[in-house]
């Protein structure tokens, strides 16, 4: 396991999209963070079931979308695509389904790169299906099997890139963002959530290890984008959301250290922290997801992406045509005013990129978290700390400062009832214990047992004590 | 203020403490169980209105909540032996092959905020489990959720086997994030709600016309 101590990239300055410093190269050559931000497809059904008899009209979906989807990437001189195969559960349990979208995806990239001589690449990502069954079983059963069995599979097939959206600590989570509880939070993120990717991770980078692909990157999707859909509906506070978010970093990071190389999954928009840490690539969406969920970071997430993705959206009929070619078009012209900021040189780029930074930045503690300046503080605090329970209060810590200045200077819009939290959020870190064992025996002496199968999380012992 | 406005303040700010305290202090006075289930209604129903107006946060109805739930427990035995029974019996769950759950557990919590008995079936819940619940807990109104395409269809089906069911008094609402009025009104549902606070007003519409 790598453990980072020191950023990949120190200066706010360097974050940039389209560049990074350990680059990622697909078998087709595009180079991922290599000075070009490629468009990344997300795509889903319309309403229907997916079942043995749907499979036929299920694949029919998946052939129309990458037929199309290639041949408008090639006419429009997409300098590459690559498409996200994020599996929907029933695909997960029978892995059979699964592979068999998989080879129609595989199959389209081909012909679309000898029909057109366009550059795909196909990223994987099967589902989180261990949480079917509650409360979950993370490492063993026949839902763990078959999740890692499309991974295997895929992996053999030639998909380039594997990633998840991982719920381990979800369990405790849920109940931390109702309730307003950064200490339940920290629980899941940064003790069980930790200790599942590192489980996970290991499997996962062995599998790509084996067949020679890369093994991309997670997202805490389960966690921070909850919190930052719910407080887009102004159920709990932004300032909260903005924290968790923060913290969610220390989660997702364990991938890497496992071995991960990037891009990162797209709707992980913790990814900028992990961007300065590792120095990896990273897929970003915002604006262009808003077929998929609204957000107030729709500008700042681009700010350092290096592919560019509309997180999902349904194969229904638009009036300019089906919605994945809507998206892939909007995606593609996004890519291309990135990509000729680029060619104008680093002072360009950066230019496009603060103005993107600056347009979201003051209206929302979300997007203000996000910024290469917070970025880089937040992944300091993280890298500097001993272990991912202190990484997870000084990530927080961190966010709070970033925030709660930036309200005290008017710089960022947050209301008094928001502020209040600031507050809050510090005492509750003030009570928490600097040594990781005296937190877990804590928590675990408080929190509803009923909801996680301890020993899947290595917390058995303290779970008898 | 009376002691029972006291009583409704305690839920208001949420605190437990006071609350229980309060609430035994009114049984051990004598008054009327119905009463004091009244108090304590009415300052969740305060919660609920600053929380429609952006006044109120979710963890701070959940801190409100859990107080109206310890409160009432005390009162249970008597609101139970003077034949004073919740004023909605509701099956909730999300359905088959969908475990996203935060939106249905925030129904269940506006619902039992409302003093209606809430019996949560969880996630990944079979359209016979819905019924069966139904059956089983005589339920005025069941709440499926569902936020993915693929499992929109299970909604429909659970509807389907209502009908089958014949449980005419049982109404069956839905809501998540991909669903539409029009779509409710496609599958046959009873009612729609965009959200969970207005959940609450659905069935008491709904239930309280039947
Ligand atoms: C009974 O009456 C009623 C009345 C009102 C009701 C009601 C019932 N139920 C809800 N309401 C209403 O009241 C609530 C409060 O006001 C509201 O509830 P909501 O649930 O809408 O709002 C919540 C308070 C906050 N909202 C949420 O919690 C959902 C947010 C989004 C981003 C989301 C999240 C967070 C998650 N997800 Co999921 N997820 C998305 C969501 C995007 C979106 N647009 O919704 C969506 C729904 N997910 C999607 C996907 C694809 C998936 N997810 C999955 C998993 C997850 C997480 C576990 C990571 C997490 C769930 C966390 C949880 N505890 O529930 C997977 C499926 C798992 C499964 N079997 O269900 C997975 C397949 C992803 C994967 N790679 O595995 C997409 C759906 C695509 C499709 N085909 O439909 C999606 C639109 C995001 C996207 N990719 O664009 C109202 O809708």
């Amino acid at each position: 396991m790598t453990s980072f101590r020191t950023l990949a990239i120190e200066n706010p300055t360097q974050l940039l999209f389209g560049v990074s410093p350990r680059p990622v190269t697909t078998r087709s050559g595009m180079r991922i963070g290599g000075g070009l931000v490629y468009p990344e497809l997300n795509f889903t059904l319309p309403t229907m079931l997916v079942t043995e008899q749907t499979m036929p009209e299920v694949l029919r979906h998946y052939t129309e979308i990458v037929t199309e989807a290639t041949r408008r990437a090639a006419e429009l001189e997409a300098p590459g695509l690559l498409l996200e195969f994020e599996a929907l559960p029933p695909m997960t349990e029978n892995p059979d389904w699964g592979m068999d979208v998989v080879h129609v995806l595989l199959d389209g990239i081909e012909k679309g790169e000898s029909k057109y001589g366009l550059k795909a690449a196909l990223r994987v990502t099967p589902n989180d299906t261990r949480e079917m069954i509650r409360p979950p079983r993370m490492r063993s059963g026949a839902l763990y099997e078959n999740m890692l069995a499309l991974f295997e599979r895929s992996a053999a097939a030639g998909a380039d890139l594997l990633s998840i959206e991982s719920v381990g600590g979800k369990e405790v989570h849920d109940e931390a963002l109702v309730s307003g509880d950064l200490e339940l939070a920290i629980f899941g993120l940064c003790v069980m959530g930790v200790r599942d990717m590192r489980f996970l991770w290991t499997e996962i980078t062995g599998i790509a290890r084996r067949h020679g692909v890369h093994p991309a990157g997670d997202t805490a999707c389960g966690f921070a984008n909850t919190a930052m859909v719910m407080a887009e509906q102004r159920l709990i506070p932004r300032v909260f959301a903005a924290v968790i978010r923060a913290v969610s970093a220390v989660r997702s990071l364990v991938a890497y250290e496992c071995g991960a190389v990037g891009p990162g999954k797209d709707c992980g928009y913790e990814n900028v922290f992990l961007k300065a840490i590792t120095g990896c690539p990273m897929a970003m969406e915002g604006k262009t997801a808003s077929c998929a969920h609204l957000s107030p970071v729709g500008n700042v997430s681009a700010a350092m992406a290096d592919t560019w993705s509309n997180e999902s959206v349904q194969n229904v009929k638009l009036l300019g045509g089906m919605a994945p070619i809507c998206s892939l078009e909007t995606l593609i012209y996004d890519c291309r005013l990135m990509n000729e900021a680029i060619a104008d040189g680093p002072e360009a780029a950066r230019t496009l990129r603060d103005w993107m930074v600056r347009s979201d930045a003051r209206f929302d503690p979300q997007a203000l978290i996000l910024t290469p300046a917070s970025a880089v503080r937040v992944a300091r605090a993280i890298v500097v700390a001993p272990n991912p329970y202190r990484a997870g209060i000084a990530a927080a810590r961190e966010a709070i400062a970033i925030l709660s200045d930036a309200a005290a200077q008017g710089a960022c819009k947050i209301s008094d009832r928001e502020a209040v939290w600031f507050d809050r959020m510090t005492d509750t870190l003030d009570d928490l214990p600097s040594d990781e064992d005296a937190f877990i025996e804590r928590t675990m002496a408080q929190v509803d047992r009923s909801t996680f199968v301890a020993e899947d999380y290595l917390l058995a012992e303290r779970a008898n004590a | 203020m009376t002691e029972l406005d006291n009583l409704t303040e305690a839920i208001v700010r949420g605190d437990r403490k006071e609350a229980v305290r309060l609430t035994q202090e009114r049984i051990d006075a004598g008054d009327e169980p119905k009463n004091i289930l009244a108090a304590l209604v009415k300052g969740m129903d305060i919660v609920g209105d600053k929380f429609q107006r952006q006044e109120a946060w979710v963890p701070e109805m959940l801190i409100a909540s859990r107080a109206m739930s310890q409160s009432l427990a005390l009162l249970e035995p008597l609101l139970v032996a003077a034949g004073i029974k919740p004023e909605f019996t509701a099956v909730v769950g999300t359905v088959e092959g969908d475990l996203h759950d935060i939106g249905k557990n925030l129904v269940a919590m506006m619902w039992r905020g409302a003093n209606f008995h809430v019996i949560d079936l969880g996630t990944n819940v079979p359209s016979d489990k819905f019924v069966e619940a139904a059956r089983e807990h005589n339920a005025d109104v069941v709440g499926l959720s569902a936020l993915l395409t693929t499992t929109m269809p299970a909604m429909k089906a659970t509807i389907e086997k209502f009908r089958e069911a014949n449980l005419p008094n049982t109404k069956v609402v839905i809501g998540g994030a991909p669903i539409t009025m029009e779509f409710a009104r496609e599958i046959g549902a009873d009612g729609f709600a965009p959200d969970a606070a207005s959940a609450v007003g659905l069935v008491r519409e709904l239930v309280g016309k039947a």
